[in-house]
């Protein structure tokens, strides 16, 4: 489907959520509390079925933490991009979706270790690159004298 | 001796247990410092947890503080043996977002350096993978003939490895007159070397026996964990960014992607093989071509993105690369992600690997060509 | 015959000579042999971690050869190595296992730093949050090679000044040594 397409079945499925064309291309942001299902439905209907995660990013902004999900359809080649923000920074929860696409449970323990938000539900939430008592390093506020050298 | 027999034939006799050895940091056979935490029940491998992290460089908070044509540098060092293709996917995504097009003598040499890229790359991988299954001879033939084309790259580049030689708008120097000379004779050298390496390695019969069936991944295990590269390609995926996706002067070229539908570790060999075969061809269709021009556009010295989010996409030898950049208007990114192929790659390796040998597990790893700078960022 | 460099100088000290007794001559052609022989079969250990592990295995390849000068074989077990080249840089993660391996390794034990990462921190030294700057705050370095990365020869000229330094060690000490002040000539008292 092209995005004017894309646009209109997304605003006709998902009432709830925001549809915008972005740069390259469709944005829809959704609430955590419907991340999960808005996901199985992507991927499970027949006009969309999204079934390749390309990419999880975590963003750190102001007022709470976004994640950012690249998602692809290997049937029909279309692309989008799924947008959730959490309710705020101090205690960021989120549902995990590895249901829905196995790859993304290793993606969450790096969003996990390096911006510290929480996945429910997630069956093996660890670390993986830093050690346990290291701080969150991709927030915009993590301060570390000993280690960084400031240009 | 039959009272001997007796007891090793009844196993209720003698009492087992799981074990778990470690596949340390430091290992010849990881390719990098890759841990490997592996339950084993005899020689039988129930599970395999990889632990990650020795490499780690913070090389993506290091960007927030860097300017655009600054962050290339840094991309070289992720996965060195595709270096000009992490550096021209930075330098794409910079200028698509801000929608200038270069000319097109800059998208020939981009894309005709990018395939030199990924035949040296596949050559250190069989010669890598040879020295691992136990054939030394692959190590001195690989690599002799990788020297022929950091030779080419040295008298263009400078540098053998770390190239840096992409910026957003172009490329740094331009091209010398006797490049097309050079790099036809080696496709002409290199034509008739390549059946050597099949001669040694992909008839042997110890290496089929080794690697036919060995770590079969069905192809919507493939998708589910989005491996892709020659690695996903074996089992079906067709991934190849540079067919759905073209940039630079693939629209130009005509070229097979190569599939395989058994998914385990020889077709992902087959796959590889076929891939230099491949960028050979592509070579010989563009090198004769090279249309006269500017080698990079006249940029301003401080590059600022208008707001927004940004993904540029590109086929590195290992897979799907993808650079998402959120700018929000300064001169320095505010967010930038690698999504690097092989940290998908690796995490399928404990579906492949349940239930064979260790001397398979070595196998696989091999084949699933991991750089853990690449993995670790 | 050397002369002992004292640390707490005090003003109007003198230096302290130390002698050999008798025999220095079959020594120092003793410790000829066995340094001879030592540098000329260096066993590195296979270690790299990053870009710079290339340009090592380029020294094993047909064209850059360092079969020919004895380091072709490349031990992976610490315990059997006598060098360990360090071709990559090093994390807070991976730092004490670095000084393990080292430990485990059998004396006389070098070690080379290959490359700016190892040296100060290269590429990584300003923002970097989790590269140590300079593998010499884990483990004495004796010889240093720039480059990002140092191309084969330079790789292979840093490990002839590592020869030279290992033809100019002392093996072997006489029984006890003497010591014997010397007073200066032109001390007034």
């Amino acid at each position: 489907m092209t995005n004017e397409e894309l646009i209109e079945y997304l605003i006709q499925q998902f009432p709830e959520a925001t549809v915008v064309q972005g740069t390259q291309f469709v944005e829809m942001t959704v609430m955590p509390e419907s991340l999960l299902e808005s996901a199985q439905k992507l991927k499970s209907a027949n006009e969309t079925s999204f079934d390749y995660l390309i990419c999880l990013t975590g963003v750190d902004y102001p007022e709470s933490i976004g994640i950012v999900y690249h998602i692809e359809s290997t049937k029909l080649g279309h692309a989008m991009v799924l947008k959730v923000k959490t309710a705020n920074r101090e205690e960021p929860v989120i549902e995990t979706l590895t249901p829905v696409w196995q790859g993304a449970k290793y993606h969450e323990r790096e969003v996990f270790d390096l911006l510290g938000v929480k996945f429910n539900n997630h069956t093996d939430l660890r670390r993986l690159f830093l050690e346990d008592d290291w701080g969150f390093p991709l927030r915009k506020d993590y301060v570390d004298d000993v280690r960084i050298i400031e240009r | 001796m039959s009272e001997i027999k007796e007891i090793f034939i009844t196993s209720d006799k003698i009492k087992t247990d799981d074990y778990v050895i470690n596949m340390g940091p430091q290992h010849p056979s990881t390719h990098g410092v890759l841990r490997l935490l592996i339950k084993l029940e005899g020689e039988i491998v129930l599970n395999v947890e990889p632990h990650i992290g020795y490499i780690h460089s913070g090389i993506e908070k290091m960007c927030e503080s860097l300017a655009y044509n600054q962050i290339v540098h840094l991309t070289d060092r992720m996965d060195y043996l595709s270096a000009h293709m992490n550096n021209e996917a930075v330098c794409l995504c910079v200028e698509n977002a801000l929608q200038i097009e270069v000319p097109d003598r800059v998208k020939y040499i981009r894309t005709i350096m990018d395939e030199l890229m990924r035949i040296s790359s596949h050559q250190l991988w069989w010669s890598a993978y040879g020295m691992d299954m136990g054939a030394t001879t692959c190590f001195f033939y690989g690599l002799r003939d990788r020297e022929y084309i950091l030779d080419i790259f040295e008298d263009t580049f400078g540098a053998r490895l770390t190239l840096n030689y992409n910026t957003p708008g172009g490329v740094m120097f331009d091209i010398k007159p006797d490049f097309q000379k050079k790099v036809k004779d080696f496709i002409k050298y290199f034509r008739n070397k390549l059946p050597e390496y099949d001669q040694l390695l992909s008839g042997n019969i110890i290496f089929t026996e080794r690697t036919k069936g060995v770590g079969i991944l069905s192809l919507e295990d493939t998708i589910a964990y989005g491996v892709t590269g020659p690695s996903g390609r074996a089992a079906g995926f067709s991934c190849d960014v540079r067919k759905h996706h073209p940039y630079s002067a693939y629209p130009f070229v005509k070229f097979e992607e190569m599939l395989d539908t058994t998914g385990d570790t020889y077709a992902r060999y087959t796959c590889r093989i076929r891939e230099m075969w491949e960028s050979m061809n592509i070579i010989e269709q563009l090198i004769d071509n090279i249309p006269e021009g500017d080698y990079a556009l006249k940029m301003k010295g401080v590059v600022k993105l208008p707001e927004g989010q940004y993904y540029q996409r590109v086929e590195t030898s290992k897979g799907d690369f993808g650079v998402f950049i959120e700018s929000d208007g300064k001169k320095n990114p505010y967010r930038v992600k690698f999504r690097s192929p092989g940290f998908s790659n690796m995490f399928a390796l404990n579906k492949m690997a349940k239930g064979l040998k260790i001397a398979d597990l070595v196998a696989i790893m091999g084949a699933l060509d991991l750089v853990m700078p690449d993995i670790d960022r | 015959m050397g002369i002992m460099y004292k640390t707490n100088y005090k003003v109007n000290d003198y230096p302290v000579i130390e002698t050999y007794e008798g025999g220095s001559i079959i020594l120092t052609q003793l410790d000829a042999i066995v340094n001879w022989a030592r540098s000329n079969s260096i066993w590195p250990l296979t270690f790299g971690t990053r870009c710079c592990a290339m340009e090592l295995m380029a020294i094993g390849a047909p064209r850059h050869d360092f079969a020919r000068f004895g380091f072709e074989v490349a031990r992976a077990s610490p315990r059997q190595a006598d060098l360990i080249i360090l071709a990559g840089s090093i994390n807070y993660k991976m730092a004490p296992v670095l000084k393990r391996l080292y430990d485990q390794m059998a004396e006389p034990k070098y070690v080379i730093a290959m490359g700016a990462c190892t040296i100060s921190g290269g590429p990584f030294f300003y923002n970097s949050y989790t590269i140590v700057k300079g593998a010499d705050h884990i483990v004495p370095v004796d010889v240093y090679i720039p480059g990002c990365p140092p191309r084969p020869e330079a790789l292979l000229f840093g490990i002839f000044q590592l020869q030279k330094k290992i033809r100019h060690e002392k093996n072997f000490k006489s029984k006890k040594m003497k010591l014997v002040d010397v007073k200066p000539v032109f001390d007034k008292k």
